[in-house]
């Protein structure tokens, strides 16, 4: 294993160049340095403008996603001695604008994050003197799996759909109003299914698969919107055969 | 939602880059992709195949021949076999992608996903045997 490697760290900065630039910079490669370690390492010894995201070093903020030789990736999740010897190529998240170095715009997804209602909607709230909402082992399966997105937004940067279609509502968006739907304590399932059956919601997607691919946390977006279609399929149907039930 | 969409607003020092013509080049799984999308022009081509077929044998015996003469020819073979390749692509790509888009459960269990697959190759290969046995029945 080789002891250096050579970072290629995509640069811009918008009062200097008007496209994206690689500076490379050569590091220590310990086998226990994951990408983020080395980018951690540019900042403090060799070129402190370097700017990128970054928290929790665990894969639980999802602030650290970058492409790592072309794939999304959790950077802090990401050994540089996988790559060795090197160069390893980093760049910002593909399909969203580039504001510094690795540093992305993610307004657009926070946006149509909140348009899906990420959490518990209810008709009506019990009183608390009934107590707290209970469910079986079964129905915490049931959204588990969903449940475990962490908005890093990697599903977003390797769907070409939404590189293509910036109106995509997208996977994680997708998958966590899911998660909430599959929620044996939600009743939000009806006003997620009227913002989500729009063309730019699950019909946007023609399942290339990607998101699936590349979720840290195997969260499979993929597998949510297509479950989602076939609801909404469901449903279409019911409404067209039973008209007076659908309602 | 188009009504409703919300622009990111422009901002002339982020840098967008453009998403090239060519990106279904980038990776093997977004060619393979494009053949999957493609694939559904073969399932076109075999409708109207079906379609001049049936045509065919509704006005007799001469016109089959003719049809079954054409069929014979360089272009409608190569149709025909590309359609084919294709189609089999369709079927497979489509029966591998059906354990996601499926969640079936016996009692609280999920079943799992090979087996969901497993059941629709399974569905292929005896109606395949049903249309083959056909063909070869004297009747």
């Amino acid at each position: 294993m080789s002891e250096r490697i050579t970072l290629q760290v995509a640069r811009y900065r918008p009062e200097r160049e008007s496209e994206i630039q690689f500076e490379s910079y050569e590091l220590p490669c310990p086998k226990e340095w994951v990408v983020l370690d080395g980018l951690n390492h540019i900042k403090d010894r060799i070129d402190g403008t370097l700017s990128y995201r970054w928290s929790c070093r665990m894969g639980i903020c999802g602030s650290c996603g970058m492409l790592v030789n072309g794939e999304p990736k959790l950077t802090c999740a990401t050994f540089l001695s996988d790559y060795a010897p090197g160069p390893v190529r980093v760049e910002p998240l593909r399909n969203f604008p580039v504001i510094r170095d690795l540093v992305v715009e993610i307004g657009d997804f926070m946006g149509k994050l909140a348009r899906v209602k990420p959490w518990i909607v209810r008709d009506s709230e019990k009183p608390l003197s009934e107590g707290e909402y209970r469910q079986t082992p079964e129905e915490l399966d049931n959204y588990k799996q969903f449940s475990m997105c962490i908005n890093c937004m990697l599903c977003y940067s390797a769907c070409p759909i939404y590189g293509l279609d910036p109106h995509f509502i997208g996977p994680a968006a997708i998958a966590l109003a899911q998660r909430y739907n599959l929620d044996s304590r939600d009743q939000g399932a009806a006003e997620r299914m009227q913002i989500l059956s729009e063309h730019d919601g699950i019909w946007g997607c023609t399942f290339v698969g990607e998101c699936t691919k590349v979720c840290p946390k195997h969260v499979d977006p993929a597998g949510a919107i297509q479950r989602y279609k076939l609801q909404s399929a469901v449903e279409w149907v019911k409404a067209f055969v039973l008209p007076r039930a659908a309602q | 939602m188009t009504q409703n969409t919300i622009y990111t607003p422009y901002h002339p020092r982020w840098h967008r880059t453009r998403v090239s013509t060519y990106w279904w080049l980038a990776r093997g799984s977004y060619f393979l992709f494009i053949l999957r999308e493609l694939s559904s022009l073969a399932v076109a081509w075999f409708v109207v195949y079906l379609l001049m077929l049936i045509s065919a044998v509704s006005k007799g015996n001469d016109a089959y021949q003719q049809l079954l003469h054409w069929s014979g020819t360089p272009f409608a073979l190569f149709m025909n076999i590309g359609s084919f390749v294709f189609v089999v692509l369709h079927a497979v790509t489509w029966f591998n992608l059906a354990p996601q888009a499926m969640v079936v459960k016996v009692g609280s269990r999920r079943v799992p996903g090979f087996l969901i697959a497993g059941s629709n190759y399974a569905g292929w290969v005896v109606v395949s045997i049903a249309i083959v046995a056909l063909l070869f029945i004297q009747w």
